[in-house]
């Protein structure tokens, strides 16, 4: 290959990008097949395991046992969790968004301020968000309560509990519905405010009869990623609520929970022996990848979904 | 006289616009948005809370209040009046909760338990030392049974050893594996992604790599722990399974997605000009990649590796599985390792609520929550220093 | 639109019915507007006739727009957006603290230069104000808005698909479901800014005979940068330059034997 030679310009073969496509090519789909080998790991050896007895049985003490594995109480432990989670955050981090776009004022120091932190806040360690959820609900929310209804008696409520493993997880994911709310508040044309403002609606009607309605997409994205988020987490909850083993389901919000992702931890540490746990743990693995990666997957098609939507109003 | 009927009807017909009536003229929504105000100003007030609180915990050890050395001197069983029931219970070591619970009887007892535990106990030269002090946290010490000073955290012992040298190394250690391994592989993607495959390839690599985000850390632990330690083994023949090489590796592939999207996103923000002006000049594609591109969006990339450290260093259950967990003060990455993360994780669930185990447990937490908020501002800083020049020069 | 010589624009009947007895509707007095330390309108005193059409005109960026965005108190919308000096609307300082600006928004419609209708049926776009005015019965609400599509010139193109989204009609369509839903709600004046700036011309000459038909219910205040638009349907011209009022007048005057050498330039096409 000779570069020398300085003539006009055949189409000569570039080497040095040939070589460089397939480097950066090759580490794209290393990366790729990395992905593809866990999920294959985890298809390959959790399917033999997972069947409908499997997702709707309960587990015994011994949850090592393969014979009556089941995991009904994990799927009831962490859905509950997600769900207080999302009562709580998604109506809290969407009126948080509506503010922070809609009232307050875009230029003052105190709203960048506030926008750093909210955005910093999704980087914060998820075991931090643990920390703080047995800091501040359990020790301070919680036993102020305790305090409070029942002087001096048992707690009720300063103890870990699904209700507090919910509102940290609250906590966790409130930057995403933050995030992805006011995004897609951002987004609607400035035109359609000016217009329902100049016709004598007012603020809040304006906000709710035109802003709400054009920004659901981006809010039901936003939902779905922090409960796709928060289903998977197992730091958050570790010292919140969750329970190594509950002969029963979760019967009141300061209950404990037995959680999916806990559980998946429990069987690959604790197990005495590993290899006769490995079927019933995959198995596991798999239902929790089905619940997060089904959640991701609802989120990329409603996203892509109010794009096309978009597309065609501009 | 015609003129000023005229003003009249003019003025009727615009009619009075509401005055004195203004926003009382709508009371209702006047309170919803107070209430919009209150419900936004107390989210963003947890936000703030969260260092606060997690701070609270810890505030005896950062004030020097805390003292090991309390519980562990006896006390005979007959001197239990002359304590304060807040010595009381520090010395019992037991949660506020537990203490309440109990009659005099029951804690005389207890303290008889004790004294008698005292008595049996080989005496031990480092008894009185208050090992949450500074020094012990920070400094090596010659403790009973070691031959020179040592970095030792060992909380659950007759002497509670609290240096947490050997967790912030276990920490770096892994996070250094990560960002070894995935930096050059998650930037060499997001440079041919954003730069040289073709936008088909695009439209299926990049969801398929952001997918990698969706795998829970506990699941990829798991991964690490059966598949790639044994993967890893047959490689490097070391001995210990579970190292910090493992947790590192899969510590990596967590954290391929973060830095990958950044430096993806800083690229393409990239103006198109710039590429077509290098191949105008007669720059071959990978060329106008390497020599154009990414000098411009170096502190984009920067910036990812920034953020990448920051999602490495905080995440619990890859390398709660994968590490090994020992607290070993090592260099080698073929060691077993622990964390700061998986030694909150281990530890909390045991330590005696409002202890100082507990305290210092919340004070490694505290200086975690530091160190990734200021890595999260450096990068999330250079991100919008980056895209503003560049929107800027753009425009 | 085209060659037409001014003149004769002008002396079109029915544009230039400048006297009569139109009364003074809109008092501006010393109005002053700052966007931070800058002024954009500088001591504006002005006096607009109700049932009139008058237009605004001037080169891009002389404030003409902000000045008519003053009088719905659309600035109010902009942080740091100052306001001195008196506007009276029908003898009422609309910048009076007790004043509900959303009465005044009532009284005092828009239209805007990009056409926006609410992504909803056409329908809804019409009704959507209807509502928020309370009205409730549904015959009532259908029989306003098939007044207004009448009135705006759009009835017959989309009485069959009422209920069909607003974002399928061509932009012209859009602009005037706009005037449409502005003049549901019965306003006393209709400000125009440059309605028909992104419109075609046959959608353009659609709008301007709307706005002619119009100005019998309405008075209209129009921000344009055409100069035969504004000579062509308005009675009355003010012509701005940089925040400043150059010149206030009646259309053919202005047109025909401006005051001031600025506005003559302007006219005539010298500069702008």
């Amino acid at each position: 290959m000779s570069h020398s030679n300085q003539q006009f310009k055949r189409k000569t073969f570039d080497f040095s990008s040939w070589f460089f496509t397939v480097l950066t090519g090759a580490a794209t789909y290393l990366i790729v097949s990395i992905l593809a080998v866990i999920l294959l790991n985890v298809l390959i050896s959790g399917l033999p395991r997972f069947s409908w007895r499997f997702l709707t049985g309960g587990t015994e003490r011994d949850m090592f046992s393969v014979a009556n594995a089941g995991v009904w109480p994990m799927i009831v432990g962490t859905s509950i969790r997600v769900f207080v989670m999302t009562l709580m955050v998604v109506p809290v981090g969407v009126i948080t968004a509506i503010y922070l776009t809609e009232y307050a004022s875009s230029i003052s120091f105190l709203t960048r301020v506030i926008r750093g932190a909210v955005n910093n806040l999704a980087g914060v360690p998820s075991i931090v968000f643990g920390l703080f959820g047995l800091g501040f609900f359990i020790s301070y929310v919680g036993k102020g309560l305790d305090h409070v209804f029942y002087a001096g008696g048992e707690s009720h409520w300063g103890k870990p509990a699904v209700i507090w493993a919910a509102l940290t997880l609250a906590v966790m994911t409130l930057p995403v519905v933050i995030v992805a709310t006011e995004e897609s508040l951002r987004s609607i044309q400035p035109g359609l405010r000016e217009a329902s403002l100049a016709l004598g609606a007012t603020k809040l009607q304006t906000i709710f009869k035109i802003v709400v309605p054009q920004a659901m997409p981006g809010i039901l994205t936003g939902a779905i990623l922090a409960i796709g988020r928060a289903a998977g987490e197992v730091a958050p909850i570790l010292f919140t609520g969750v329970a190594y083993y509950m002969a029963d389901l979760p019967h009141s919000l300061n209950d404990l929970f037995m959680d999916l992702g806990f559980h998946t931890f429990i069987l690959a540490s604790q197990s005495p022996n590993i290899e006769q746990t490995k079927p019933i743990l995959y198995s596991t693995v798999l239902t929790l990848l089905l619940l997060t990666f089904g959640l991701n997957f609802i989120a990329v098609l409603v996203r892509g979904r109010m794009r096309a939507a978009r597309r065609s109003v501009h | 006289m015609q003129e000023t009927a005229n003003n009249l009807e003019a003025k009727r017909s615009i009619g009075w616009m509401g005055l004195s009536r203004g926003h009382k003229a709508r009371p209702l929504e006047w309170l919803i948005e107070k209430g919009i105000f209150l419900v936004a100003i107390s989210a963003i007030l947890v936000v703030f809370l969260i260092f606060l609180f997690v701070l609270r915990e810890a505030w005896p050890i950062f004030s020097g209040k805390a003292n090991s050395a309390a519980a562990r001197k006896v006390i005979p069983a007959d001197q239990i009046d002359k304590l304060t029931p807040a010595q009381l219970q520090a010395y019992l070591e037991l949660t506020p909760d537990e203490f309440n619970k109990k009659d005099k009887e029951t804690l005389k007892l207890l303290m008889e338990v004790k004294e008698e535990a005292g008595k049996e106990a080989v005496p031990d030269k480092d008894e009185a030392l208050n090992t949450t002090e500074w020094k012990y946290i920070l400094k090596p010490y010659a403790w009973t049974g070691y031959s020179k000073p040592e970095y030792i955290w060992q909380p659950i012992s007759n002497i509670k050893k609290y240096n947490i040298i050997p967790l912030i190394i276990g920490s770096l250690k892994t996070t250094l594996v990560a960002l070894l391994f995935s930096v050059p592989l998650s930037i060499a993607a997001a440079i041919y992604v954003s730069q040289l495959a073709n936008p088909k390839v695009k439209e299926w690599v990049k969801p398929a790599i952001e997918m990698l985000s969706g795998i829970p850390s506990v699941v990829m632990g798991v991964f690490a722990l059966l598949v790639l330690a044994t993967f890893l083994q047959t490689i490097f023949h070391y001995n210990s399974r579970l190292n910090a090489l493992v947790a590192g590796v899969a510590l990596g592939l967590a954290i391929v997605p973060v830095i990958f999207s950044i430096a993806e996103d800083a690229l393409t923000s990239v103006p198109r000009s710039y590429v077509q002006a290098a191949l105008a000049v007669g720059s071959s594609k990978w060329q106008a990649a390497w020599q154009v591109v990414l000098p411009a969006a170096l502190p984009g990339v920067f910036a990812a590796v920034i953020l990448g450290f920051g999602r490495a260093i905080g995440e619990t259950m890859i390398v709660l599985l994968a590490s090994g967990n020992a607290s070993i003060m090592s260099a080698s990455i073929f060691d077993s390792t622990r964390s700061i993360t998986s030694t909150i994780a281990a530890e909390l669930a045991e330590a005696v609520f409002g202890g100082h185990h507990y305290g210092m447990l919340f004070m490694i937490g505290t200086l975690l929550f530091g160190v990734t908020f200021v890595s999260n501002l450096m990068g999330e800083y250079i991100m919008y220093r980056l895209k503003s020049r560049l929107e800027g020069k753009q425009k | 639109m085209t060659d037409t010589p001014l003149k004769t624009v002008i002396s079109r009947p029915g544009a230039t019915s400048a006297a009569g007895d139109h009364r003074d509707l809109i008092h501006v007095r010393d109005l002053s507007l700052y966007y931070g330390a800058s002024k954009a309108l500088k001591n504006i005193s002005i006096s607009l006739k109700g049932n009139l059409v008058t237009a605004f005109i001037g080169p891009s960026g002389c404030g003409k727009s902000t000045f008519l965005r003053c009088f719905n108190r659309m600035n109010d919308l902009i942080d740091h957006v100052k306001i001195t000096g008196l506007i009276e609307i029908g003898g009422q300082d609309i910048n009076h603290r007790e004043v509900d600006v959303i009465e005044l928004r009532k009284k005092v419609g828009m239209v805007f230069q990009r056409s926006n209708p609410f992504p909803k049926s056409i329908f809804e776009n019409i009704a959507y104000g209807l509502r928020l005015h309370g009205m409730k019965a549904k015959s009532e609400v259908e029989g306003v808005v098939e007044q207004s599509l009448k009135a705006s010139a759009l009835w017959d193109e989309v009485k069959d698909r009422l209920h069909s989204s607003a974002l399928g009609l061509s932009g012209g369509q859009q602009q005037r479901l706009c005037i449409a839903r502005a003049i549901a709600i019965k306003p006393e004046i209709l400000l125009m800014d440059e309605p028909a700036s992104a419109l075609d011309p046959i959608a353009t000459s659609k709008i301007e005979e709307l706005i002619l038909e119009l100005k019998r219910d309405f008075t209209i205040v129009i921000v344009t940068h055409n100069m035969q638009q504004a000579a062509r349907i308005s009675d009355y011209t003010a012509f701005f330059y940089i925040g400043e009022l150059i010149e206030y007048d009646s259309t053919v005057k202005v047109f025909t034997n401006p005051g001031r050498k600025q506005t003559e330039d302007y006219v005539t096409g010298r500069f702008g």
